[in-house]
């Protein structure tokens, strides 16, 4: 006796909507665990937890402000695994972007607004892009794993930006790791009244329909998921492999920058060692929970933000460390690639 | 700075902190090759480190037992290993993908168990940490003594592993099955293996040394346990077995030059050279891409690396 798996037959339309629903009610369910162990009171905790991610307006823009980062970092990974160009270094890329849109920010006090955020955004798009550009020549003219050579250079970033911290980027004066301020014509404008509802926010909504148009209605996007499909057919098909990779790379590292710009420009407003709570690893995530599809992306870094928001207030309310935000996105993650696997199969009982 | 470099305590600490920094890359390292020669990469590594190294050290203090600890961690690793079997051995499912959930997860659960246990002290809790055993008569020869044979027992013991994983994957019938199953699944079913039980019993195998390893950083290197304690060295050990081309030996210089830069850069820290700091810190991570760039040529993984096995089943 064993299982094996049995391919199901079409997937009918309801069962692909239905399936993210039941997965994240599956997660809810399993986090009960340790929120139960924790000694806290189920219903109240989950009521905390939404009610502290969506429960006032206030609640709901700030629920919004924190889903920027990850939409980014989610759009730039499933851009890139779309192409099989596996870029675990979202998080470098984002800081790369937020160290060039401080040093950007806070040289040149001189320029008028509506060069200096033009300035920033390009800027800080092509720091991220040029650091995936590495990773992305070593794996097509070197043959350098990408998964380990994007996960490396993330430790090369961090450290770079720790030596500008404490060198030429360092607020005079301040003993710890901290820049100047960036000048307010670099700063993202808010958009809404008594919320920190940012420019960056539509503009993240924006580019999750750039990268579906990308993908779906351009050429580039064809021969990118060509190239990641099947390389070798690609390469056939006359398709310049090694440049459609290299410019996934950049896309898919300047979407992480923009992230990163997001934090310094709107949230921070000056760089700090501990800009990014691991955005480009959440992205990650996100990026295999939305299927490598925008709009599931942005459904998944909406979910995680709610996730996120409301383990703050659940951990004030009754206790429950607010680190179960991680337990619930990893085992959402889990959770729905099992749920993912069962639609397309079902397990079968055999006599071997 | 000449004389300060050539002098013997120097020279003798520097080896034995070599030896100390590589002991959980080597640990992790040796359970990541198991793991991948069976066919399966295994990207919950950080994770995996990360929990064993918070398990190790809560089971230490509750029980006063470093070894107890050490036990549990190896414990929680193997539990994880489990999880990961069942998600890219039973269910067949991307390594990539899961080894990355499960890091997430491990993560999580890691900071959320400690977090509940000890709230938020301002200064962290510690334990007694492991001690260093020194060789008798080996470790009265000058620098070569105090470097190599005065130090903890988990070194000692990842160092008796190398080999010993050596021989285990070249010279026995097991490593034998554990290869085929990483090269040729379908000739591993053929002749009667089980291909899915060897995986499976490969990643807990594996899960066990990468937990060991994470403890080692929780109980002897440090006596703390922090956020960032396994900084990335789960992601290390991963590029050191594709730099030591599958291999526990060749693996090993590379986590030895690892554990040689990380040595030397926490002496030089105390030079105060007008560097800043994190140059030293990035070093290592360039020179791994570097390396890796040198043997990117002629590595050769094994061949079902990230292929799930499904025997043809119909209806």
């Amino acid at each position: 006796m064993r299982t094996v798996l049995v391919k199901r037959g079409p997937i009918p339309s309801w069962s692909r909507a239905v399936t993210p629903l039941g997965a994240i009610a599956v997660t809810l369910l399993l986090s009960a665990v340790p929120i139960l162990i924790a000694g806290a009171p189920l219903f109240r905790s989950y009521g905390a937890l939404f009610y502290g991610a969506l429960g006032t307006r206030f609640n709901v823009l700030e629920t919004l402000v924190k889903s920027s980062p990850l939409i980014l970092t989610g759009l730039a990974v499933a851009f890139a695994f779309r192409a099989k160009f596996w870029n675990i270094g979202a998080e470098g890329q984002l800081l790369a972007g937020a160290i060039v849109a401080t040093w950007i920010g806070v040289t040149f006090g001189s320029l008028p607004r509506f060069v200096m955020l033009p300035l920033v955004m390009v800027g800080g798009f092509f720091a991220g892009g040029l650091w995936a550009v590495i990773p992305a020549v070593l794996k097509t003219r070197l043959n350098v794993d990408d998964v380990v050579s994007t996960l490396l250079l993330n430790f090369v970033m961090i450290h770079i930006m720790g030596a500008l911290l404490f060198g030429v980027l360092q607020k005079e004066g301040a003993g710890w790791p901290i820049s100047e301020e960036i000048f307010d014509s670099a700063k993202y404008p808010f958009l809404l009244a008594r919320s920190r509802f940012h420019l960056g926010i539509p503009l993240a909504f924006l580019l999750v329909f750039a990268v579906w148009f990308v993908n779906e209605r351009t050429v580039f996007g064809y021969r990118s998921l060509a190239v990641g499909t099947n390389l070798h057919a690609a390469r056939f098909a006359g398709i310049p492999t090694t440049r459609v990779i290299v410019m996934t790379a950049v896309i898919s590292g300047g979407l992480a920058g923009l992230a990163g710009v997001g934090e310094v420009a709107a949230i921070q407003f000056h760089l700090l060692a501990d800009i990014s709570p691991g955005y480009g690893y959440t992205g990650i995530v996100i990026a295999m929970l939305g299927a490598l599809h925008p709009l599931g992306v942005l459904l998944a870094s909406l979910f995680f933000s709610v996730i996120n928001v409301g383990a703050q207030t659940m951990s004030r309310m009754t206790g429950v460390p607010s680190y179960i935000s991680g337990v619930i996105e990893g085992l959402s993650l889990i959770v729905m690639l099992v749920a993912l696997l069962l639609n397309e199969y079902r397990l079968k009982v055999v006599a071997s | 700075m000449m004389a300060e470099i050539l002098s013997v305590s120097f020279l003798a600490g520097l080896l034995a902190a070599t030896l100390r920094m590589a002991t959980p890359i080597v640990l992790a390292m040796l359970g990541e090759i198991i793991t991948e020669r069976a066919g399966v990469l295994n990207l919950g590594i950080e994770g995996t480190m990360l929990f064993g190294a918070m398990t190790g050290f809560l089971v230490t203090m509750s029980t006063g037992s470093a070894w107890l600890g050490v036990l549990a961690a190896a414990g929680v690793g193997m539990l994880l290993a489990l999880l990961m079997a069942f998600l890219v051995v039973f269910l067949g499912l991307s390594q990539h993908v899961s080894g990355l959930g499960i890091t997430l997860f491990a993560t999580g659960l890691s900071m959320f168990v400690y977090r509940l246990h000890f709230g938020s002290p301002t200064v962290p809790p510690t334990v007694t940490p492991m001690t260093k055993v020194a060789i008798p008569l080996l470790s009265r020869i000058p620098i070569i003594g105090p470097g190599l044979f005065n130090q903890y027992v988990l070194t000692y013991a990842a160092m008796i592993l190398i080999p010993a994983v050596w021989v285990l994957m070249y010279r026995t019938r097991i490593g034998l099955t554990v290869r085929t199953v990483g090269e040729n699944p379908m000739a591993a079913d053929t002749v009667g293996g089980n291909v899915n039980l060897v995986r499976t019993l490969a990643l807990v195998a594996g899960g066990a040394l990468m937990g060991i390893g994470g403890s080692f950083l929780t109980l002897a290197h440090q006596n703390m346990f922090l956020r960032d304690v396994i900084g990335g060295r789960g992601w290390v050990a991963v590029a050191m077995v594709i730099f030591g081309n599958w291999n526990p030996g060749r693996g090993t210089i590379g986590a030895l030059m690892f554990g040689l830069l990380d040595g030397l850069q926490l002496r030089l820290q105390g030079w105060g050279l007008p560097i800043p700091f994190d140059v030293f810190l990035m070093v290592p991570y360039v020179l791994t891409i570097f390396a890796l760039v040198s043997v990117s040529r002629r590595a050769a993984a094994p061949a079902a690396l990230l292929k799930p096995y499904r025997r043809e089943v119909r209806g």
